[in-house]
């Protein structure tokens, strides 16, 4: 993980007393709420619908098990004793004060963690693969990248008042986890014909009001260069990026309005002036960033031994198996597995997570996983290096503690946004609709044989859920001030993405269950073996889904 | 005299706004050190550009390379921000400074607030006529943020090439 040196320490303490003045005129009168706005939110602070929510960067998802204890007694202290883990890979505080908010801060500097620019049009924390430096697919460690670009954004002077919020994800594996293909920047860490690495850049991408998957602007650009050329693009959107309209403000609008070709030959313009200045990275840098994620010290074992026992085990507990099945998945070292605690049991909002359970993941992840876990954007934790001869332990221990749901990537590992229940901007509540969800399908054998299914719901059309590139995305709208629900099939965020299309006319909130059974009613029917709902609905269409769903009684 | 935040230092502000009319080539511009709105210095340029106590500002909404040319020449350029939150004028500093070699009084005007003045210093403003602010208290917050991990007008080394 990243270390910070005294540089760092430096940045990060002088912006918590920054803030902490700003706070102190704001609460004394001295700063309007107007002027106040923009600054508490990229100091993380929203005014939601009941409280104030303070959004905690978790860069690229990576956090050790003392931050997670320094989260874990701040929620205690300055909470109600549980935090939300949310589809940007971050940690919120859902109850704060603002009073507080300063003192929160200074806490968390000290165990090197920020909610600095974690909302706000400015540049966000920049999300990858929580699998990253560890998965069997990917070309190279892609987290060296997103710390060169946290610090390049962080405090970006220049870029601190953009048109609008801007997300860069970067993705460096065969499969792509990070949906890099959904984001202002996309950047995908690949080597040319040389062998030389450097990124493929997509830009324009995003969820939201006008769903837009990105362009490729530079197929090759050599890794040194990444830092000039994205000053060059942020620098094309902030002078030309609409900002009439809220709306319309996301640079992904922009790209549209002057063709991805004109966008790119700009942006290179720009770039060509500025590509061999100071900016540009040394491989030193780059040599830097890398010696903080380097391997822990993996033990080497008998590989066939563990696999047969790993085999018994499987075969004496159906449980053990099932969770094995879904929760654990490949590492790059043999022996070794990640996996995900499920932040998605029955009963509790997506996502979730109480202090002592927060406390549990620390000690799982220093007993299981060297001290560190990932936060994912399917909102669930990874510890990303268990050996495969303590699975079976870890599996009772997570399994005590409400984690061992094996749920991961079926139809109940639902991805929300906090809805209508929490948000000031939703037009629906989410959260229920989840729930009653996870209630119908509760047959455990009936989800698993559905096999892969991304369901995502997303309280507005501000898409904090994603619910676009769902399999089944499901999406609050308001009509005359009631809730209903539209229903979209066949989006995918992975390297193949695609957009959800519209199922038909919306739906109550209490048809929701119902409509989702029919769904997958016409998937098991069509389903041919070993496809995956995607595979069905992109070979089968709309057509006879929509038959089903809209079918009159008989 | 009006005051302003000039190079860190609080002082009385030499030069006069000059607002823009509806004809820019009919606006008065016989005062001495004006600062003219884009439009005027374009319609007049020919007689202002003699002068050396004329300054020119834009707004968020004019391309500072209509000032590619002339900025060299210039002692001071305004740049006016009409919402604070509408970040242009920064990369036009940027573009000012970085690009077209400007060294002269680069100012702030209009809605800006001072909980920006580091990122506009950063970005290469020297002087900031700021509106209803105590501009002793304002001035603190210049030095609200002293490290910085970007390469920027007054730091052209990003910290990676400094730590």
């Amino acid at each position: 993980m990243y270390i910070y040196d005294q540089y760092d320490h430096q940045i990060l303490s002088q912006r918590v007393a920054q803030f902490r003045q700003q706070t102190e005129r704001h609460l004394a009168g001295d700063l309007a709420e107007e002027a106040f706005l923009p600054l508490r939110l990229q100091n993380g602070l929203y005014v939601q619908r009941l409280a104030p929510m303070l959004r905690v960067n978790v860069p690229y998802g990576m956090i050790s098990s003392k931050q997670i204890r320094s989260i874990a007694r701040l929620s205690r202290d300055y909470d109600k004793g549980y935090v939300h883990i949310t589809t940007r890979q971050n940690i919120q505080f859902n109850w704060p004060d603002l009073a507080d908010v300063p003192e929160i801060l200074a806490e968390l500097a000290k165990v090197e963690m920020h909610a600095t620019q974690s909302s706000g049009n400015c540049i966000r924390n920049t999300t990858t693969d929580q699998f990253a430096g560890v998965a069997p697919d990917e070309l190279l460690d892609p987290r060296p990248y997103c710390e060169i670009i946290r610090q390049w954004s962080t405090l970006h002077p220049e870029f601190a008042f953009l048109p609008r919020k801007f997300k860069i994800a970067v993705n460096a594996a065969h499969e792509d986890r990070a949906a890099s293909q959904v984001h202002d920047i996309g950047l995908e860490l690949h080597q040319n014909d040389k062998g030389d690495i450097g990124f493929r850049v997509r830009v324009g991408g995003g969820l939201g009001r006008t769903p837009l998957i990105g362009s490729v602007v530079r197929e090759f650009l050599p890794e040194l260069e990444l830092l000039s050329y994205l000053d060059a693009v942020l620098r094309v959107y902030n002078q030309n990026g609409r900002r009439d309209n809220k709306y319309k403000a996301r640079i992904k609008i922009l790209v549209k309005a002057m063709g991805v070709d004109a966008f790119a030959e700009q942006v290179e313009a720009e770039w060509l002036q500025i590509k061999d200045g100071y900016t540009k990275l040394t491989s030193d840098e780059v040599g830097r960033a890398k010696e903080f994620f380097t391997s822990p010290a993996y033990e080497t074992n008998d590989i066939d031994a563990l696999n047969s026992e790993l085999d018994t085990l499987r075969r004496q507990n159906t449980a053990f198996d099932k969770w094995l099945t879904r929760n654990v998945t490949g590492h790059k070292i043999e022996g070794y597995t990640c996996v995900t605690l499920s932040l998605k049991p029955t009963g509790v909002a997506p996502g979730d997570v109480t202090e002592r359970q927060l406390e549990t993941i620390a000690d799982l992840a220093d007993e299981f996983s060297f001290g560190e876990a990932r936060t994912t954007h399917e909102q669930n934790v990874v510890l990303s290096d268990v050996a495969k001869n303590q699975l079976f332990a870890l599996w009772e221990k997570a399994k005590a503690a409400g984690f061992a749901t094996p749920n991961i990537g079926t139809l109940t590992d639902i991805i929300c946004c906090p809805g209508g229940d929490f948000c000031s901007l939703a037009n629906a509540k989410s959260l229920p609709i989840a729930d009653k969800i996870q209630r119908r399908f509760s047959d455990m054998d009936f989800v698993y044989d559905l096999g892969d299914i991304d369901l995502n719901i997303s309280g507005c059309m501000n898409a904090c859920a994603h619910h676009h590139v769902g399999n089944i995305g499901i999406l609050g709208v308001d009509k005359k001030g009631e809730e209903f629900y539209q229903v979209q099939l066949g989006g995918n965020s992975g390297s193949d993405t695609s957009l959800g299309k519209v199922l038909g006319p919306s739906f109550n909130a209490e048809d929701i269950p119902s409509v989702i059974e029919k769904i997958l009613d016409i998937f098991i029917e069509k389903r041919i073996e070993g496809e995956s709902f995607l595979h069905t609905y992109r070979r089968v269409g709309m057509a006879p889904f929509k038959e089903q769903v809209y079918a009159k009684d008989h | 005299m009006p005051k302003i935040i000039k190079d860190g230092a609080i002082v009385e502000d030499q030069w006069q706004i000059i607002n823009l009319n509806d004809d820019p080539t009919t606006t008065d511009t016989g005062a001495k050190n004006i600062l003219v709105p884009l439009a005027v210095w374009q319609a007049q340029r020919e007689a202002l550009i003699t002068r050396d106590d004329v300054g020119v500002y834009i707004t968020e909404q004019d391309d500072v390379e209509a000032l590619k040319e002339d900025c060299v020449n210039l002692a001071v350029i305004g740049i006016e921000f009409h919402a604070f939150t509408d970040g242009r004028g920064f990369s036009a500093a940027y573009l000012l400074r970085e690009r077209f070699g400007f060294k002269g009084e680069l100012r702030a005007l209009g809605t800006f607030i001072r909980d920006q003045l580091c990122y506009l210093s950063r970005c290469g403003f020297t002087a900031f006529a700021l509106q209803d602010e105590n501009l002793e208290e304002a001035k603190a917050s210049l030095s609200d943020l002293q490290e910085y991990y970007q390469a920027s007008a007054n730091e052209p080394r990003p910290l990676f090439r400094r730590r």
